[in-house]
């Protein structure tokens, strides 16, 4: 997976995080411009994002994979964006559509494939699958399946780093459709509360891809500027084009500064789209039209970056090589997934408790 | 030793921790300024302050997860239930988080946290605020579950919950908040997993725990009257569960009786009167008894209560039938 961070390429601006537009639309970033080399890294962590995601849908209608899978394809500028702002010491955590959270960390692309495989080689030993990806030495704290309830412990996470004075802060990445559950808003009114003390690092990501499974944003909300929730709560907010990895990369550097600086949360609706149906098995897709899709295809955040990348001069046999090379990747993470052994059964009983032998068997 | 209340144990217990370990902070309704519901923290926000003892809104959901949270981060949460009743609205994050979570993570993280507050009824609260929760959180794996019937239990029983590395459920026993008993001074720890011998006798084994504890022992007098020798377990833990210390018991006396307040369908009562036929099927001369509260939903008015609970007479009952004795 590709590590290189962006960050010391960037022309860092001074400016304070964007304001949206009187429209409630994001703010047309005049984002300082990338160059070439830094652009190129971007492009070589989402471009693995993607080919990752292929071969997992490959595996999952190969029936190899089980269970739910939710993959992330066309959100990658999202992650990628905020996730160039990470600090050693920070925690992130999100919901079930996580494998590019993970990777983007620095887990590695087989281990993770291999617990979409159910082996015992997997990221989590098997024991998680898709929903609940872990590699808390990298920061990545889950992984969860039930929409809404992690955001609670995000802000606990976030909490402890201010508690503790480590200096670190959480990342807490949420679905447009978690918002309209209880667990956010009890959740970002503790935030905004503890902020006022300076104990609540928390950045909410909010990646509004248009749909909580198959329910648009305006099927599910009367109030459908989703920033407008958190200001409830006292916390201040603001929007970038998901799409737009420099516009993403730009607004999270000043946004994660900015609550690494106050102790105070902040949040970042980030408008963008899943091109791939909600979850592996979602064939229907009767709650959204083929045109739809096809417009927002147009704005897939790798092919904008494509043509930057053109733009800047950079030779397609370049962008030719990276994406050889990420699929190289991804088809040894497949090969190291399809041949590693199954968990070993002694595995059903171990990590329930600290100690193992408060745990029965079946029978 | 000093005689002390249920609640002061259960207060010293956490105070002294807190002055010993930095991780530890208090959170729930009202346990700060106002003092606590039933005075548990009362005086702890002087001590410690409003960075440790912290007052939260009414949103049982949020704060808890936010504990689980905390204790993800390396810290070590103590939640207060104001009553076991409101946890229902954070049983998402009880159950679907803090139990589940170091399975699901491979290991990779723990979640020590204890959410502690009263159980079970008897004051007239009625229906939304009376529930004996022991069987439903006893359920899931991943949790522990104690219910401490004396001050000195309590006070050991907290210290050992809030060093354990794992969540757990901490039922007090509300009605028992102002009973007052010895308590050994300094540091000590009462292991889950391990049941207490109450009164040692020969002829029954009577099996409770939180408040059914005293009155067991009440009982045990009274049929003390008509020569019956009874033995009173306190449970203590419900998970873990100590089955030994029964089935030693029940070797001896041959006979059982377990008395609950909680409903009888998939209960603790029915988990030990299961695990005695399962283990202990010879040494038995009668069947189980099972003495549980009435399944409704519970009542305001004081003698309908009082009708919705084990009485000692449906007790004693049981013990004679179990001894084939006539009432």
């Amino acid at each position: 997976m590709a590590t290189t961070q962006s960050q010391g390429k960037r022309r860092r601006s001074a400016t304070t995080p964007a304001k949206n537009g009187s429209d409630g639309s994001p703010r047309d970033v005049k984002h300082p411009q990338l160059d070439a080399d830094a652009l190129i890294a971007l492009y070589d962590k989402m471009v693995h994002i993607r080919l990752f995601e292929d071969a997992a849908q490959r595996g999952f209608r190969q029936g190899k994979v089980g269970g739910y899978m939710h993959v992330y394809s066309g959100q990658e500028a999202v992650a990628t964006g905020f996730l160039d702002t990470f600090h050693e010491g920070d925690y992130v955590i999100t919901a079930y559509r996580d494998h590019a959270h993970v990777l983007l960390l620095g887990s590695e692309p087989k281990a993770v494939m291999a617990e979409l495989y159910g082996k015992g080689t997997g990221l989590v030993k098997g024991k998680g699958g898709s929903m609940h990806l872990f590699d808390v030495v990298n920061g990545f704290y889950g992984g969860y399946g039930i929409v809404g309830g992690h955001i609670p412990l995000g802000v606990g996470l976030a909490f402890g780093q201010a508690y503790q004075k480590t200096g670190g802060i959480t990342q807490l990445y949420l679905g447009d459709g978690a918002i309209h559950n209880g667990a956010f808003h009890e959740a970002a009114n503790l935030a905004g509360l503890w902020g006022r003390d300076g104990l609540n690092p928390c950045l909410f990501v909010l990646e509004n891809n248009q749909y909580g499974m198959g329910t648009s944003v305006e099927r599910a909300t009367a109030n459908t500027d989703l920033g407008k929730k958190f200001e409830s709560y006292g916390i201040e907010h603001t929007k970038v084009d998901g799409m737009d990895v420099e516009a993403v990369l730009q607004v999270a550097h000043e946004a994660a500064d900015r609550v690494r600086e106050t102790g105070k949360p902040f949040a970042v609706e980030a408008l963008t789209y899943r091109i791939m149906p909600h979850g592996a098995a979602d064939f229907l897709e009767k709650y959204r039209t083929k045109e739809e899709v096809k417009k927002w295809r147009q704005r897939d955040p790798i092919g904008l970056l494509e043509k930057r990348l053109e733009d800047e001069g950079v030779d397609e046999s370049r962008i030719a090589e990276i994406r050889a090379s990420a699929k190289a990747t991804m088809d040894a993470a497949v090969k190291f997934a399809e041949e590693s052994p199954e968990p070993d059964l002694a595995e059903l009983l171990t990590d329930v408790y600290t100690d193992d032998s408060l745990v029965r068997a079946a029978g | 030793m000093p005689v002390i209340t249920y609640r002061d144990a259960l207060r010293s217990a956490m105070a002294e921790e807190m002055e010993r370990d930095e991780r530890v902070v208090l959170l729930g309704e009202d346990i700060g300024v106002y003092g606590g519901t039933h005075l548990v923290t009362n005086g702890l926000i002087d001590q410690f302050g409003p960075r440790r003892v912290i007052d939260t809104p009414i949103a049982e959901n949020g704060f808890t997860g936010a504990a689980i949270g905390m204790a993800m981060a390396g810290m070590r949460p103590i939640v207060e239930m104001m009553t076991w009743n409101f946890s229902f609205q954070a049983a998402d994050q009880i159950i679907q988080n803090a139990a589940k979570l170091r399975y699901f993570s491979g290991g990779q993280v723990s979640v020590p946290l204890v959410i502690r507050g009263p159980n079970g009824g008897g004051v007239q609260l009625s229906a939304q605020h009376t529930h004996s929760l022991e069987g439903f959180y006893g359920h899931f794996p991943g949790l522990k579950v104690v219910s401490p019937s004396t001050p000195e239990d309590v006070k050991g029983m907290m210290l050992a919950a809030i060093r354990d590395p794992d969540p757990v459920i901490f039922l007090e026993a509300g009605a028992l908040y102002g009973t007052k008993g010895e308590v050994p001074e300094g540091e000590y720890t009462v292991d889950f997993g391990k049941a207490r011998v109450a009164r040692e006798g020969n002829d029954v084994t009577l099996v409770g725990y939180g408040r059914q504890v005293p009155v067991l022992l009440r009982i045990a007098e009274k049929l003390a009257n008509d020569k019956i020798d009874a033995e009173v377990i306190d449970l203590r833990s419900i998970r873990p569960f100590d089955s030994d210390t029964i089935v030693e018991s029940v070797k001896k006396t041959h006979r059982a009786v377990v008395v609950q307040e909680q409903w009888r369908w998939f209960s603790v009562a029915s988990e030990v009167a299961a695990i005695i036929q399962e283990q202990a099927f010879d040494e038995l001369d009668a069947p189980v008894e099972r003495v549980s509260g009435a399944e409704v939903p519970a009542p305001y008015a004081r003698n309908l209560e009082v009708a919705a609970f084990p009485s000692e007479q449906q007790v004693i009952d049981a013990t004679r039938r179990v001894l084939y004795l006539g009432s």
